[in-house]
């Protein structure tokens, strides 16, 4: 069968929610679209423990810091399970990690911003992992089968770290005056970045992630999703959300102060506040342990 | 950087199927005992887990089916027209209870 | 305070401490499988302790995250060796294997108590440290398998050994000597046991840190 026609005949079974397995033939253009994505992926879930790892340190509690270092532990595991997948389409792990520290990876941006204080810690957990488990539940019904059933446990796992934030954040809210400025100070930090964290509102026919059922979520309906299910919970905190504009209209619709969708590539692309120190920081802790997989690789062999 | 994977069946509760749970990759057995606990365990959420070696794994993919093997198959058989006769011979056809073919 | 409190702040201590080190890996163990693996040894020492301080709690009537966070550094009954900041991985093993193999000789004491609340925890500490034990002998294969991950071994006990001893008491270190000695084969120096006493500068660091968000409000707020 000639290739175009083979695509086409690819492309209607993705579209209309077929499922793709390793060993599937794909397009060339796909396979190239999902190593980028998932991969992009799993170096979110890597660089998301370094804002996070510091606090593990300063936890205030015996429990928290076993909620925080199991929330951590788990985002590991992600990465884990992530480029895993990645590298049964052929893209071994240390090559995505020699892209990583090279600066020549994508991840997610809300990983390239400081994290300042406790507050940051119950945001980060409840809201960032929500607008996360949004995307990823949507990912349930991606095209690629292998990446749709980790998502599974990946979503399972995301739902513990939300209840998690949540308590952070309902323990300081119910605390001192000082307890609660430190979680709306967090607030006001991490609400622009929540809101690019889905994407430019591409429309969906325009978004060849979408084409290919990679997604199969626009970016805006992401978007949308988690406003509806977070905005309310966090207004009957008590707490303020820092955009005047916000507001559901009269067809249910959130309206927003549209983001600065450049500063979204630029972050994303390794210049954001807190990039280059996370990036550094995986290289050298990376290089620490080159003997080790030296000594490990020996061993076996 | 650890050069074996293994695939990870898991089993939920006691009296279920053990199910591939995903994969990942150690030096050796011994090593991947000690990390498949940790990634399929650490919740208490599996009553057992069986690694293999991918190495070990035959997959198989395809079933070809040239010709019609319907007879080995519930849908290889429609009984209702024949159901139906039978039953109008037999007088029996209002009672039978919502006219069902089976 | 007893010397059953005493004891048991001892070794809460400890795998706090421990805990807390060990904990510094997540994120950038040498891969992503011993990162989680390692990870969970971590959270487990916390839990130890955890359950230790409830027990001294009880008797002191306070709590154990007050017994955790609250007391002055140089209140702190842990020993030397789960102080030191070590996050280079040859030590982070050598340290991790010979706590594990003091700890099982510490244990087997305890297990023995005649006070059941004792006996009973050292009986569930050492069932989930057989798994932490495990992990270290791994390791430690691993490295004397090859002769740079020897040297490295070799070089990072010889540091610690005063340390290691450190973690027991008089009676129980010849014991560990033994078990030390015959693993890598080799006869370890004669040195001093860094009594546990003696507090690293490292631990008032730790402690400053571990404490900076506790201590950001009065003592009792609810976190």
């Amino acid at each position: 069968m000639a290739e175009d026609a083979r695509t086409r005949e690819f492309v209607e079974y993705v579209q209309s929610g077929g499922q793709v397995e390793a060993t599937d033939w794909m397009p060339d253009e796909y396979r190239k679209r999902l190593v980028k994505f998932i991969e992009m992926h799993a170096n979110s879930e890597l660089m998301g423990v370094l804002p996070e790892r510091d606090w593990i340190l300063r936890a205030p509690t015996l429990q928290r810091k076993l909620a925080l270092t199991a929330k951590i532990q788990d985002e590991v595991g992600h990465a884990q399970l992530i480029y895993r997948v990645v590298e049964d389409l052929g893209k071994p792990r240390e090559a995505c990690l020699d892209d990583l520290v090279a600066g020549k990876a994508k991840f997610h941006n809300v990983f390239h911003y400081p994290t300042r204080s406790w507050g940051d810690v119950g945001v980060i957990a409840w809201l960032v992992d929500a607008a996360a488990i949004v995307s990823q539940k949507a990912l349930l019904k991606t095209s690629y089968a292998p990446y749709a059933r980790i998502m599974k446990r990946v979503c399972w796992e995301e739902s513990f770290h939300i209840l998690h934030g949540r308590d952070v954040v309902l323990a300081m809210v119910n605390g001192t005056e000082s307890q609660r400025e430190l979680v709306q100070e967090a607030l006001d930090r991490w609400w622009k970045p929540l809101m690019m964290f889905h994407g430019t509102p591409v429309p969906a026919e325009d978004d060849p992630m979408y084409f290919w059922r990679i997604k199969s979520q626009a970016n805006e309906e992401a978007r949308q999703e988690f406003l509806d299910g977070y905005v309310d919970q966090i207004l009957e905190l008590g707490l303020t959300i820092p955009d005047p504009k916000l507001r559901r209209n009269a067809l249910g619709v959130w309206e927003y102060t549209e983001p600065d969708w450049d500063e979204l590539m630029a972050v994303v692309s390794g210049h954001g506040p807190a990039s280059a120190e996370r990036i550094a920081f995986r290289k050298l802790s990376r290089s620490e342990v080159d003997w080790v997989s030296r000594v490990v690789l020996a061993e076996a062999a | 950087m650890p050069d074996l994977v293994f695939e990870v069946f898991r089993q939920e509760r006691k009296g279920k199927p053990l199910e591939h749970a995903g994969s990942f990759r150690a030096p050796d057995e011994r090593a991947a005992e000690i990390y498949a606990r940790e990634f399929y365990g650490r919740r208490h959420e599996s009553e057992a887990l069986w690694l293999v070696p991918r190495s070990a794994v035959h997959a198989i993919g395809d079933f070809p089916e040239e010709f019609d093997k319907s007879y080995r198959r519930v849908d290889g058989y429609s009984l209702r027209a024949q159901l139906r006769e039978a039953r109008e011979r037999a007088g029996t056809a209002e009672s039978a209870p919502g006219g069902r073919a089976t | 305070m007893s010397e059953r409190t005493d004891r048991l702040l001892q070794i809460a201590d400890d795998e706090l401490f421990l805990g807390w080190r060990d904990s510094e890996w997540t994120g950038i163990a040498p891969f992503l499988e011993e990162d989680v693996a390692f990870s969970s040894i971590a959270q487990n020492e916390i839990g130890h302790a955890r359950a230790l301080y409830e027990l001294a709690a009880a008797e002191l009537g306070t709590t154990a995250d007050e017994l955790a966070f609250d007391r002055r550094p140089d209140e702190y009954r842990c020993a030397p060796l789960v102080q030191l900041r070590r996050l280079e991985w040859a030590r982070t093993i050598a340290r991790r294997w010979l706590y594990e193999t003091a700890d099982e000789i510490r244990l087997d004491a305890l297990k023995r108590s005649v006070d059941p609340e004792i006996a009973g925890i050292a009986a569930k500490m050492d069932r989930e440290e057989a798994y932490h034990r495990m992990h270290a002998e791994m390791w430690v294969d691993r490295l004397l398998a090859t002769k740079e991950g020897s040297t490295r071994l070799d070089e990072a006990v010889d540091e610690l050994w005063p340390y290691a001893l450190g973690v027991l008491d008089d009676e129980l270190r010849p014991e560990l000597r033994r078990r030390v000695e015959e693993r890598l084969g080799r006869t370890l120096s004669e040195v001093e046991a860094v009594p546990r006493t003696l507090h690293e500068a490292e631990l008032a660091e730790l402690w400053k840190e571990m404490t900076v968000v506790r201590r950001s409000e009065p003592a009792g707020s609810q976190w």
